[in-house]
């Protein structure tokens, strides 16, 4: 079991440093740099900006003091919010997406597994048809369609809810609403599929002829180990949310660390793309890690080699 | 042969040899059915299935052979036709209706620069088809072969590929993917003014910066399946008989360990379609995905979303374009894996 964990633990650093090391190499290969796009700035103050940063300097050497100075705790300061230090940005920008993030993951759960229960309870009826229909199309629609058609109709048209940033309650329910679509579609699925098989299980037959009542038997019996899968989707629904945060925080301007990414790749800003990347990456590499592990303990069918 | 009325003889007519529809009327076995003519049968018996294949169907007529027969073009500007609705005439072509001649209705509108928009959704699910037909090819073919020298080889080479595929899909792939959609972009612009890479131009650099960062994160799912088969395969009886025959390993792998998975193969093929299209419409909608003139149902939405309070159509024929076909494929992918995998359902 430990020999597993470690091994685990070990994996997902190793994938953290290899997606640092392509991304380091990747941005800088790319002609250009984050000085070059201003026009205002003259040739001297460009070289004198980029000497400043220490871009003038050979890859390896900066590749060698990245990771160094990473290791010591210190992601350097944003080459265009001047004056910012990289993980001042992310730690005022972190909790608004991981707000969001978690809202979602609540609903998500929270709909998604009841509605997976009633969809197998009542499996070849109407509730189980309307259910797969509405799953079906929910796991269709990208997000970004899901959020600017939200944004039409409810900001726009209807004029109910507020469309810009997250000052008030209100402010929370459309995005939250395109990000937890996906998820809960999938989570309805999975759950519906899992409780068919369990419910299919010697064990369950048992129960029932012990004469225990059908509500009793999903409860006490199926639930337990169908909600088992879900757990593995963890890992993937928070990649899935981290997606879907990159375009539901562009489209509803909300100052999260998903659109501090996109803008911060478009803009070339090195130290940034580098800091958010590794953060986003060790996040998801961390929750799957998690889930393996956890998924080997509280499921003692899966033997351990 | 006469029989003696109070001998116990068996009468011996009894043991004549059956003739040859007595011996038929006793066979019990069907038709065997092969493993093609048994899949589609229980294909065409999903009726979701079927459906989804129709309007796929349409979908390509839509997208590769209506924009031929369309009286305007993707790119044509008809000047004061600037923004119609649906169905609307500008003056100019109200005049010439008016006049008798016939002008062909602008069935979906027109965009701000006087193009006609339906042609322009036509090409748009072209684009966005291609991509996710394309992508899938390529993973399908990077991934099985990987999975298959590395199912069939074992030993240290399938311990150092698969670790190899292990980390690769640990990786959050939509930051890569979106780290090297920008990356590829310049230097493949400037690859398609070299000579001998001007083909490239047709083509579009932004198309192959695409096509390139699928297959290169993608490929991993597809490798591991393959893989997971071949082992399963390799082992059984048929392939030691072709071994003891003298088959080479190439034609082990091509004969029998391909054709064995190739119902697996299809339906993990066919979901990766709806999957390359949905990330191509999220990395235009970023900025990332493919250039103009040439319009993708994701830009046509994107472009769509400034100014949708006063043209909304504009974003709801993309936006439901984009949900129809990843759901027909999605549901066709379903309806495939039922038929051809039984053993994927659960």
């Amino acid at each position: 079991m430990l020999k597993y964990a470690v091994k685990r633990v070990a994996m997902g650093l190793l994938s953290i440093f290899i997606v640092a090391t392509l991304t380091f190499f990747l941005m800088n290969m790319v002609p250009g740099g984050p000085f070059v796009a201003e026009k205002s700035i003259s040739q001297e103050a460009q070289a004198a900006l980029a000497a400043k940063y220490g871009l003038d300097k050979p890859i390896m050497q900066r590749y060698a003091t990245y990771m160094t100075d990473f290791l010591k705790g210190d992601m350097g300061v944003s080459l265009r919010q001047r004056g910012r230090t990289v993980s001042g940005i992310i730690f005022s920008k972190f909790p608004v997406s991981a707000r969001l993030a978690g809202i979602a993951v609540l609903i998500a759960l929270l709909l998604g597994i009841p509605l997976g229960c009633l969809s197998a309870y009542n499996r070849g009826k109407l509730a189980d048809n309307t259910i797969i229909v509405f799953t079906t199309c929910g796991i269709a629609i990208p997000s970004f369609i899901s959020s600017v058609l939200l944004l039409y109709f409810f900001g726009s048209k209807l004029n109910i809810l507020p469309t810009v940033g997250l000052n008030s309650l209100a402010s929370y329910i459309m995005p939250v609403t395109a990000l937890a679509i996906y998820p809960t579609a999938y989570i309805t699925r999975l759950m519906r599929s899992s409780l068919l098989d369990v419910m299919g299980q010697d064990y369950i037959r048992t129960a029932k002829a012990k004469g225990l009542a059908n509500f009793k038997i999903i409860f006490k019996h199926a639930l337990r180990n169908a909600v088992l899968p879900v757990i593995t989707y963890v890992g993937p629904m928070l990649a899935g949310l981290m997606t879907g945060s990159f375009v539901v925080e562009k489209i509803f301007t909300i100052p999260g660390l998903g659109r501090e990414f996109v803008s911060s790749i478009v803009n070339r800003d090195y130290t940034m793309v580098m800091g958010t990347t590794i953060i986003l990456a060790t996040l998801i590499i961390t929750a799957n890690v998690i889930v393996d592990i956890l998924y080997k303990v509280i499921d003692p069918r899966i033997n351990l080699k | 042969m006469k029989k003696n009325p109070i001998s116990l003889h068996i009468d011996p007519d009894e043991f004549a040899p059956a003739t040859s529809e007595e011996k038929e009327s006793l066979v019990i076995m069907r038709e065997s059915v092969s493993f093609w003519k048994d899949g589609f049968r229980r294909l065409f018996r999903n009726k979701i299935a079927v459906v989804s294949l129709a309007v796929i169907i349409l979908i390509v007529i839509f997208a590769y052979f209506l924009p031929a027969f369309w009286p305007y073009s993707y790119e044509q500007q008809i000047q004061g036709s600037e923004n119609l609705a649906p169905f609307k005439y500008s003056t100019a072509e109200q005049a010439r209706i008016d006049a008798g001649e016939k002008v062909f209705p602008h069935v979906c509108g027109t965009d701000k620069l006087g193009r006609d928009f339906a042609v322009r959704l036509m090409m748009g699910t072209r684009i966005s088809l291609t991509v996710g037909l394309v992508c899938a090819a390529l993973v399908l073919l990077v991934g099985s072969l990987f999975g298959a020298i590395a199912g069939f080889a074992g030993g240290w080479i399938d311990n150092i590929m698969m670790r190899f595929t292990d980390i690769l899909y640990t990786i959050p792939d939509i930051l890569l993917i979106i780290i090297l959609a920008m990356v590829l972009r310049d230097p493949l612009k400037t690859l398609a003014t070299v000579k001998g890479f001007q083909w490239m131009q047709t083509v579009g650099p932004n198309l192959i910066a695409i096509f390139i960062v699928f297959v290169l994160l993608y490929w991993v799912g597809m490798a591991r399946i393959t893989r997971s088969q071949v082992l399963v395969l390799k082992e059984s009886e048929y392939v030691t008989a072709a071994r003891a025959m003298g088959a080479g390993n190439g034609r082990i792998i091509r004969k029998h360990l391909l054709t064995n998975c190739i119902g697996t193969l299809i339906v993990t093929t066919t979901l990766q379609i709806p999957s390359a299209i949905f990330t191509e419409s999220y990395l235009s909608f970023l900025g990332l995905g493919v250039a103009a003139p040439m319009p993708s149902l994701g830009s046509l939405a994107t472009d769509a979303v400034k100014g949708m309070n006063t043209f909304p159509h504009l974003l709801l024929f993309p936006a439901i374009f984009i949900s129809v076909t990843i759901l027909v494929f999605n549901l066709f992918g379903d309806g495939l894996r039922d038929a051809f995998d039984p053993k994927l359902k659960n």
